[in-house]
């Protein structure tokens, strides 16, 4: 059978070593005849040097607000396979683990139901199965329902949310990244379903401060493992270590507090100037551990640049005892997460998410309406200029 | 939909319960892993407490898969994994295995179908990136397309551990930055650099007036009146050409193919270690799109990559080494121009000066 469009210029794309995109394009499109528009419609997109999707449009299916996000070419004569070219959001597990069956049932509802791609996993996390047509995705979502897997969020609502491989496997974890994310999904379903925030709201779970979700960057509730005792010690280990590499120079005099100094062949650390930033237990993971006493900061606000500019999330709570909390169905932190989307309700407008609330409001004004007190772990330092505005409680 | 069925749908499931994906090795040792090695770029192993171990094989993905590929995945994952297999934040795969003696047969298996075995360690790891021409109205550039062509020509980065530390590269293909590119090593964007064009025949019905107007980061927006209907006028002088406008409002489109390219930003970092996560700050702020392979962005990315392995020391991502040697060198020996965009005129500009005399010469 013969190509149903040339395609120079993708073809470049098939050559070189990293695996190519255009080539499981084509693979897609060999099991889902619409696919070979999608082919032709990004040829198109190379010849012309411009997007050729229509801006948004209607997609859904019952019941849901989010979880399907409608596309639509330009050209619906030309490319009528991608007349409608919608991608299905399915919520993915926690870490991303999946087996071989599961993943064999989810590429046959892609095949049969949509045009046989799909993104694994999208920028937030969700799984998304590409080129669904609005007629046949209701089916598509209740074959992905009957495996056990629900569509994830989009648009102004909580998106779906996301964490590292956490104590799955890794010995950094400092909490349960997988089950909170887990929870707290399960605990705001309707939140992710039915949108009706200003606007984007997202969390992430990473299970220390090497953050390879990067959760602190790109999550407006930023939920980062730590612990508040003392690094643990395996000083055989370090000196097996010091056989190998230069300890002082790689490990301790990169330790941005110099908390650390060798006694002899014996390691000693200040714990009490520690900042947590991982970089010794990067290095020596054999021979150091975090502490016993573990939890997670809360890190506020962090957004892409639009509208007012990018932001990294703040420090809001340095120490949260998670584990404490589950026990009690994590009573501390949903009154958190409510009073702040109930603050946001009240005072955001339309497109503003809660970092640039806060930051249009004040820190201060923003820790009153959520009910926190300002600390000295959320500034990198106190004000510099004297513009202080005195409230009348101080006489 | 007859009634049977009404009652049979299932909605508010939430996401299928990760423990039943675990391999048993995992299940046995969960939050009880002591420490890991890393055994070359593409296997690592994570030791239990008890002595047990599990082995992961890495290999990068396009993220933009078929169900083929998907199924390449299980095949290899039934023969050497007991079905086990999970994907990384950064769209890698990664085979789960319990017995060592599988770990090459399995790299053997991958590479003989062509995929691409690495990542691990002191590496250019797989790029994170958004979806470009392929699947998104905003875009001022592809995405997949530029990933394709950057990692063809840094493959050996990805395969060979000869870095100074992990470099993570990430790209967007607009300011809507679906890719965590605003704290990477190495961020490759797309921009837009003309003013969106207003259509005024359409604006009433598709858009909302005063929201459009409120999208604005610069204020660039105000009410206007076209032939007596309500319409918006921007203003030239301040827009920034970041497309918030043309997200909440389809009749000001702002791609351009003439005036659309992608820009390149260095020297971001999310994690903790050391110093602090930081964004990425501009190195190139334009180069015009030249599809398919985009010859000057991968050549750009090759240059910093150079420089970076020539001058970094052990340990040091690129911001440690850039502030190291600062941004004056950084800017002669990359041979990139230094000109007026480069210099920080939006909201926090002024924190972003140099007020001292302390200068390199």
């Amino acid at each position: 059978m013969g190509k149903k469009h040339e395609t120079p210029l993708l073809d470049e794309l098939k050559k070189g070593k990293w695996v190519s995109f255009v080539r499981e394009i084509e693979r897609a499109a060999e099991k889902s005849e619409r696919t070979e528009d999608l082919l032709g419609q990004v040829e198109n997109s190379y010849r012309d040097k411009i997007t050729h999707w229509k801006h948004g449009g209607m997609a859904g299916v019952r019941g849901y607000g989010a979880g399907l996000v409608g596309r639509f070419t330009e050209f619906p004569e030309k490319y009528p396979g991608v007349k409608e070219c919608h991608s299905m959001r399915v919520n993915q597990t926690s870490g991303f683990f999946y087996n071989s069956d599961i993943l064999r049932k989810i590429a046959d509802i892609a095949e049969q139901h949509a045009g046989g791609l799909l993104n694994l996993h999208g920028s937030t996390g969700d799984i998304q199965i590409l080129g669904v047509w609005q007629e046949e995705a209701e089916e598509a979502f209740q074959k992905c329902a009957e495996l056990g897997f629900d569509l994830g969020g989009g648009g102004s609502d909580l998106r779906t949310p996301s964490c590292c491989v956490g104590p799955a496997r890794c010995e950094f974890a400092n909490y349960d990244t997988l089950q909170i994310c887990y929870d707290m999904t399960q605990a705001f379903q309707d939140e992710m379903h039915r949108p009706s925030f200003n606007y984007k709201f997202k969390l992430k779970f990473s299970g220390c401060s090497n953050d390879c979700v990067a959760a602190a960057s790109r999550s407006d509730m930023a939920f980062i493992g730590t612990w508040k005792d003392k690094i643990k010690i395996n000083q055989d280990e370090v000196k097996n270590y010091v056989k190998k590499f230069n300890v002082q120079k790689y490990v301790l005099d990169k330790c941005p507090t110099k908390c650390m100094l060798f006694e002899g062949e014996n390691l000693v650390i200040d714990d009490s100037n520690c900042v947590k930033c991982m970089h010794c237990i990067n290095e020596m993971p054999k021979a150091l551990r975090s502490g016993d006493e573990k939890g997670l900061s809360i890190l506020l606000g962090a957004k892409a640049p639009l509208v007012t500019g990018p932001r990294l999330g703040m420090m809001l709570v340095p120490f949260y005892d998670v584990l404490e909390d589950s026990k009690n169905d994590y009573e501390w932190l949903k009154g958190l997460i409510s009073n702040m989307w109930e603050f946001w309700d009240e005072y955001g407008v339309s497109r503003e998410r809660i970092g640039e609330l806060m930051q249009r409001v004040g820190v201060v004004t923003f820790l009153e309406g959520i009910g926190l007190e300002p600390i000295p772990e959320m500034v990198n330092h106190p004000r510099g200029n004297p513009f202080i505005k005195f409230t009348d409680d101080e006489d | 939909m007859p009634e049977e069925v009404k009652k049979k749908r299932i909605t508010d499931i939430g996401p299928h319960d990760f423990h039943d994906y675990l391999p048993p090795v995992i299940k046995k040792n969960y939050g009880k892993w002591a420490y890991h090695e890393i055994l070359d770029t593409g296997s690592m192993v994570h030791v239990a407490e008890n002595g047990d171990k599990i082995y992961t094989v890495r290999m990068g993905s396009p993220r933009l898969v078929s169900g083929s590929f998907v199924r390449d995945l299980c095949d290899m994952a039934d023969k050497y994994c007991g079905g086990y297999l999970r994907f990384t934040t950064r769209n890698n795969v990664e085979f789960l295995l319990d017995d060592k003696n599988n770990i090459e047969p399995l790299k053997k298996d991958l590479e003989k179908l062509g995929y691409n075995v690495g990542g691990i360690g002191n590496v250019v790891a797989n790029i994170v990136h958004t979806q470009g021409w392929v699947h998104c109205h905003t875009s001022a550039s592809d995405a997949s397309g530029v990933v394709k062509a950057v990692m063809d020509e840094l493959y050996e980065y990805f395969v060979e551990d000869k870095l100074p530390s992990k470099v993570r590269i990430a790209f967007a293909c607009c300011l809507n930055m679906c890719g965590s590119v605003a704290s990477s090593d190495i961020a490759i964007m797309g921009m837009h650099r003309k003013v969106p064009k207003i259509d005024s025949e359409k604006i009433l019905n598709l858009c909302e007036i005063p929201s459009t107007i409120a999208a604005c980061p610069t204020n660039s927006i105000r009410p206007d009146t076209k032939d007596g209907k309500q319409t918006v006028k921007i203003n030239d002088e301040t827009c920034v050409f970041c497309g918030s406008c043309y997200t909440v409002c389809p009749a000001m489109p702002i791609a351009d193919s003439l005036n659309d390219g992608i820009s390149i930003w260095v020297g971001g970092k999310v994690s903790n270690a050391r110093i602090k996560p930081t964004f990425s700050k501009l190195v190139i702020p334009f180069i015009p799109n030249d599809p398919p392979r985009w010859p000057k962005v991968v050549e750009a990315v090759k240059t910093i990559i150079t420089a970076y392995k020539n001058g970094a020391e052990p340990g040091e991502r690129v911001v440690e080494w850039i502030e190291r040697i600062g941004w004056t060198r950084f800017f002669k020996i990359t041979g990139f121009e230094f000109t007026k965009y480069h210099v920080d005129d939006f909201r926090l500009a002024e924190t972003t000066m140099n007020y001292s005399s302390q200068v390199r010469f």
